[in-house]
């Protein structure tokens, strides 16, 4: 049977020469292009295309309803004698490695203790994630009321406690605002650490806890030797992601201070919208924008070794 | 072969509920624990992060619906309890102001958007794994590289663009910037999915004659429907999270989204906003906790799926 329906498609074929059509139809290449151009047409007009621009735009002195001229790098002068530019500089370096810190030490520890066996598991599991699920800037209102510096009920739980006499200024006072935002963003990035960090753990053979046990290792030996090191692949993608978004953070920020007190938890991004989009100077704007774009460089370089050390961990080969 | 279709949700559900190879190891060395040991080791520090995590909600809720005269009033009342809930600050919400506008706004941008960058990556991921044509393995790492890019380096230049376009303060300026987000992530997720439906099905109906898309319609996404679930819930939740391009393309208070509204339009002087300003971030919240409740799995499995591939 097999052999008849062989003969009648190469019959078929024999006689129909192929048109120029059903060429295109069965061509791997222009299928290819067809299925390719949806995404690609999005991606090329509202992301590569202004990506170009905003790097055009940073050597220009653009104003909003304005087409600026080209000045070289003038934007970037001004911003290296800026002070409000370089503390921005400093306010998301601090942010971004104290939260990217903190974010990885507890989401690993929580990681870690919701892998072990408990009653309620799943529905732990999920509660856990819900900071996540909720949109950040309702959260950031949440924590706006909770960082009030007059009803706080932060404050007033201290008080009651005896810790402190006068209610804290939380986002009134330079690194009392700092730390506010930093722990407002470390609270809403731990969920997500600690779940992909689960999803790793959670492929870490049993048997090898069950080696070292007879071995007469630690706890803390086990963890060491064993949990981190399988580990080290996946916390190096999660924390490149962590990184990144931290790094570019917006959303919390305007939220919670809108770069205040005097410009202390300004950040590249939120500096960057200020000077653009409310003071109209689009080209400086754009510069403090593409003065991020090395930072990110890095972060994605990390976390390109990263993968190609999990690739070989794996044993696959490249693809 | 179904084994291997579902494996990935399978994946999922352990990492929730977990039934993972260190259960087994809980098991068979308990008895090295006692339960004071656990208590301090495992339920206290737990418990702990567990408060910390979920305050902010108890607190956003309590507010909402706690009567003005007890807001402020801190010592003479409890804070952390009301005995006198009131639906004052929701009903104020819902009827005298535009916000099941907002709501509307926020949910028909998010679901435009997610179906546009659905469709679009469907494409894509199918090519880039199954057609592979000419160089889809370098377009499958620009995609990659496109998920990297964060919409804070974006939105001045994009603003131009916006304006140029004529789309500046409409809805279709979030619609079609908003895939720029998703489609990188969903393509990338869809493209684990497709790898694991097996080659010789698409052999065996490009033997009968079936055509690429017929392919794709009828043999790809109906095996591949727990991902598509993934990418959907996942990119609906990105795009009602976003607040800066909304922040930057939209003015008019009739087309705004719910974060943006909430926080340009509830923030005056009055000394009694908190209320309503809680009740507004209650319900803007709801629909993505009620959708998260009933689609735990796949929220895991898009986002251990994402940085797994």
């Amino acid at each position: 049977m097999s052999e008849l329906a062989l003969d009648s498609k190469g019959a078929k074929r024999a006689i129909r020469e192929a048109t120029a059509w059903e060429g295109l139809k069965v061509d791997r290449d222009w299928l290819g292009f067809w299925f390719m151009l949806p995404a690609v047409a999005i991606l090329v007009l509202f992301l590569a295309y202004p990506l170009g621009l905003g790097v055009w735009l940073s050597f220009t002195d653009a104003r909003i309803g304005r087409s600026g001229v080209f000045i070289a790098l003038e934007n970037y002068e001004w911003l290296w004698g800026d002070n409000v530019f370089r503390t921005s500089v400093f306010n998301t370096l601090l942010y971004t490695s104290v939260a990217s810190v903190f974010k990885f030490a507890i989401g690993l520890y929580l990681a870690v203790l919701l892998n072990e066996h408990m009653p309620f598991k799943a529905m732990i599991r999920a509660l856990v994630l819900i900071p996540f699920i909720v949109p950040t800037v309702l959260s950031a209102i949440a924590f706006w009321w909770l960082f009030d510096s007059q009803f706080s009920i932060i404050s007033w739980s201290l008080r009651k406690i005896g810790l402190i006499s006068t209610n804290i200024d939380f986002l009134g006072d330079v690194w009392n605002a700092r730390w506010s935002v930093i722990f407002a963003n470390v609270w809403r990035g731990v969920p997500f650490v600690a779940i992909t960090l689960l999803a790793g753990l959670q492929t870490v053979p049993p048997s090898l806890y069950e080696a070292a046990t007879i071995d007469g290792a630690s706890r803390w030996q086990m963890f060491r030797f064993i949990t981190y090191p399988l580990l080290t692949p996946i916390i190096a993608v999660v924390m490149t992601f962590s990184v990144l978004f931290t790094f570019t953070d917006f959303q919390l920020i305007w939220v919670l201070t809108r770069g205040g007190p005097v410009n202390a938890t300004h950040l590249m991004a939120t500096l960057s919208y200020q000077r653009a989009i409310m003071g109209g100077n689009l080209g400086e704007g754009a510069a403090i924008s593409t003065a991020m774009i090395p930072f990110l460089l890095a972060a994605i370089l990390i976390s390109w070794f990263g993968l190609q050390r999990r690739k070989w961990q794996h044993g696959e080969a490249n693809d | 072969m179904t084994d291997a279709l579902i494996s990935k949700v399978v994946d999922a559900k352990s990492v929730l509920i977990g039934s993972s190879p260190t259960a087994d190891h809980s098991e068979g060395m308990s008895y090295l624990e006692t339960l004071p040991r656990r208590l301090v080791l495992l339920y206290l520090p737990l418990g702990i992060i567990m408060v910390v995590l979920l305050f902010p909600f108890y607190w956003m809720a309590l507010t909402a619906i706690k009567p003005d005269e007890q807001l402020l009033d801190l010592e003479r009342f409890n804070p952390f309890w009301t005995w006198s809930p009131t639906f004052k600050h929701i009903a104020k919400l819902l009827f005298e102001t535009n916000y099941p506008l907002w709501l509307w706004n926020t949910m028909m941008v998010a679901v435009a958007a997610t179906l546009l960058s659905i469709v679009a990556s469907v494409l894509a991921a199918y090519a880039i794994v199954r057609l592979r044509y000419k160089g889809a393995r370098w377009v499958g790492g620009a995609i990659f590289l496109a998920y990297l890019i964060p919409p804070s380096i974006l939105f001045i230049p994009l603003s131009t663009v916006v304006f140029q376009y004529g789309l500046f303060d409409t809805p279709f300026a979030l619609i079609l910037t908003y895939p720029t987000i998703l489609i990188p992530f969903s393509t990338w997720l869809l493209m684990g999915y497709f790898k694991t439906i097996p080659f010789e099905l698409e052999e065996c109906a490009l033997i009968d004659g079936a055509s690429r898309w017929q392919i794709l319609t009828k043999i790809v996404l109906p095996l591949s429907v727990p991902g598509l679930i993934s990418a959907f819930i996942f990119c609906f939740t990105l795009c009602w999270n976003e607040f800066i391009y909304a922040l930057t393309f939209l003015s008019s208070t009739q087309n705004k989204t719910v974060p943006v509204a909430i926080v340009n339009e509830f923030v005056d002087g009055d000394i009694y906003r908190w209320g309503s300003l809680m009740a507004g971030a209650l319900v803007g919240s709801l629909p993505l906790v009620i959708l998260y409740a009933f689609f735990v799995e796949h929220y895991v499995s898009a986002m251990t799926g994402a940085v797994k591939e």
